[in-house]
């Protein structure tokens, strides 16, 4: 055992450290104005398209589909499409790429924790999405749909705590199967793989409620749903009450799981590391 | 250019490509598979719409399974043979365009040699599974004209998409920073075009389905061949149109391109 003093001054450290490659990560975000433009547009093509077809299938069915009404589903249409890239649906081969090429060397030479690191990255380019490409399409669907906002103003609040569990579970899905290209060498494949199964698990084809009953339960038992549908079943007040409260608790349980799994393959796969390259 | 030599050299570009993806022989084929999963869960999503709603808007499940296939059979063949134009954007950010343009070849066949892949064939074979079946059960008569609309609307649907794929990929040579905003006629006009265009609200159907025409890829052509209800009353014989509106499609967006490269310099270091 240290002293005292000594471990809060460390753990201040690290923290500010942190807090410093999250801002530059945040600022790096920022810098490709065009290409937020481009995907904003692009998200809220297919946040129409999704929001149509469910608005349809709402109205086919007397206005309500399990307990949902076509505003309810357009806005779930809206509010995963704006997700998207906070909680990394699509993934992000920056860490993978780096182990392919070699250069992750250089990650593991830092006297920082490997994925606390990208953890932080992950957090500060979040950070500017949720503003950049979360808020948009959300605000343009609101003009040609009649969307649903959240009863109480403290919703908001726990809404965006969800969304940040949801971050970081979507990080955590992303670092440990990045972590495999160690073993595979070339990661696009297992990269592809787990953007359709978040994808398809998530919510982001068909919101979960609208699985059948034992598919659901499939879908909810898995990390993936706390990734875009228990953020929204919050936002759309489908979880209420104390259900809040164990949705949170989901979410959270996922991000220490994960964040640990992701450990124990770091811990195994720097055991072995070959690096690539010259 | 010739064609037969074009065409060997084309085919050897080709194995070059595939060649060199074996290399990774477990990359490659788990992103076949995946190519391949992608589609089956998009399907899948679809199955569970109609789950909930038998009906839509007097189309059968089998009706909208045929027109499923008949949007991502045409989209797969776009995607394996001309999707690779998207990597222009690439090309004019690294400066390697330049290259392409000192090649006595047209740039457009080269990038689409290069950068061939033939993971992208994973898609095309679970849509070829739904559109055997659908066409082995849907309620219709066959006879030599439908067949004839059929190849004809497979056919003309790759070209159609393909010419998005062109045009889209066009946009690089003026902004290239902004080649994501293409996915949304290229991917977001097969997803479109994966549900009658009946349940799409009146001004998303007259931009996506009439204006870009993704709607004469596959909502025609299937509606014409079931026989299948028609709440937008289109005229029966629009089928007709389809290769003149395939051939407009081709000569505009050979047209952008053309002025892409005209307009096109070469990045600095």
């Amino acid at each position: 055992m240290g002293d005292a003093g000594v471990d809060g001054a460390r753990v201040g450290a690290f923290l500010t450290l942190m807090v410093e490659v999250a801002r530059r990560s945040f600022r790096r975000a920022s810098h490709y104005r065009l290409a937020t433009a481009a995907g904003v547009f692009v998200n809220t093509v297919f946040g129409y398209l999704r929001a149509s077809v469910l608005v349809f299938v709402a109205a086919s069915s007397g206005g309500m589909v399990r307990g949902l009404s076509g505003s309810d589903l357009a806005t779930y249409a809206f509010m995963s499409q704006g997700l998207i890239m906070v909680v990394g649906v699509f993934g992000d081969t920056e860490l993978s790429d780096r182990i392919r090429t070699g250069d992750v060397v250089v990650d593991l030479y830092r006297p920082v924790d490997l994925q606390m690191w990208w953890l932080a990255t992950w957090i500060g380019k979040a950070a500017f999405q949720a503003a950049a490409r979360g808020i948009p399409p959300v605000v343009l669907g609101a003009i040609a749909f009649d969307l649903t906002w959240p009863d109480h103003w403290w919703l908001w609040l726990v809404f965006v705590v969800s969304v940040v569990l949801a971050s970081v579970v979507g990080f955590t899905v992303r670092f440990c199967s990045a972590l495999a290209t160690f073993w595979l060498l070339d990661s696009r494949g297992i990269d592809q793989m787990v953007t359709f199964t978040v994808g398809f698990f998530a919510g982001m084809l068909l919101p979960l409620t609208l699985f059948p009953q034992w598919l659901e339960t499939v879908a909810r038992a898995l990390p993936f749903a706390s990734m875009v549908q228990l953020p929204i079943d919050i936002y759309l007040g489908t979880a209420s009450g104390s259900e809040i409260v164990w949705t949170l608790a989901q979410q959270a349980g996922w991000c220490v799981a994960l964040l640990g799994l992701g450990r124990v393959m770091m811990a195994s796969a720097t055991r072995k590391v070959v690096v690539q390259g010259g | 250019m010739d064609s037969p030599a074009s065409l060997g050299l084309y085919g050897r570009l080709l194995g070059a490509r595939v060649r060199s993806d074996w290399q990774y022989r477990t990359s490659f084929i788990t992103l076949l598979f995946s190519q391949a999963l992608v589609t089956v869960l998009e399907f899948v999503s679809i199955l569970l719409v109609l789950e909930l709603v038998p009906n839509l808007g007097g189309w059968t499940p089998t009706e909208v399974a045929f027109l499923y296939a008949l949007a991502t059979v045409p989209f797969g063949m776009a995607d394996l043979l001309m999707s690779s134009v998207e990597r222009t954007a690439n090309h004019v950010q690294a400066g390697t365009f330049d290259r392409l343009l000192l090649r006595p070849l047209p740039a457009l066949f080269q990038i689409s040699a290069i950068e061939f892949e033939l993971r992208r064939a994973g898609k095309l074979l679970p849509s070829l599974g739904v559109g055997v079946w659908a066409v082995a059960n849907v309620d219709v008569a066959w006879n030599a004209q439908r067949v004839g609309v059929l190849v004809m609307a497979v056919l003309c649907g790759a070209v159609i998409y393909s010419a998005l794929w062109v045009a889209s990929a066009s946009v690089s040579f003026w902004a290239v920073g902004s080649r994501e905003a293409a996915n949304a006629v290229t991917y977001g006009g097969q997803a479109a075009n994966q549900y009658p265009l009946h349940v799409y609200r009146n001004w998303v159907r007259a931009v996506l389905g009439w204006g870009i025409p993704l709607a004469f890829v596959s909502y025609v052509p299937s509606q014409w061949i079931l026989d299948a209800e028609n709440p937008l009353g289109m005229p029966s014989n629009l089928v007709v149109a389809i290769p003149v509106v395939t051939v407009a499609v081709l000569v505009a967006a050979l047209g952008c391109w053309g002025l892409g490269i005209r307009h096109y310099q070469s990045t600095g270091s």
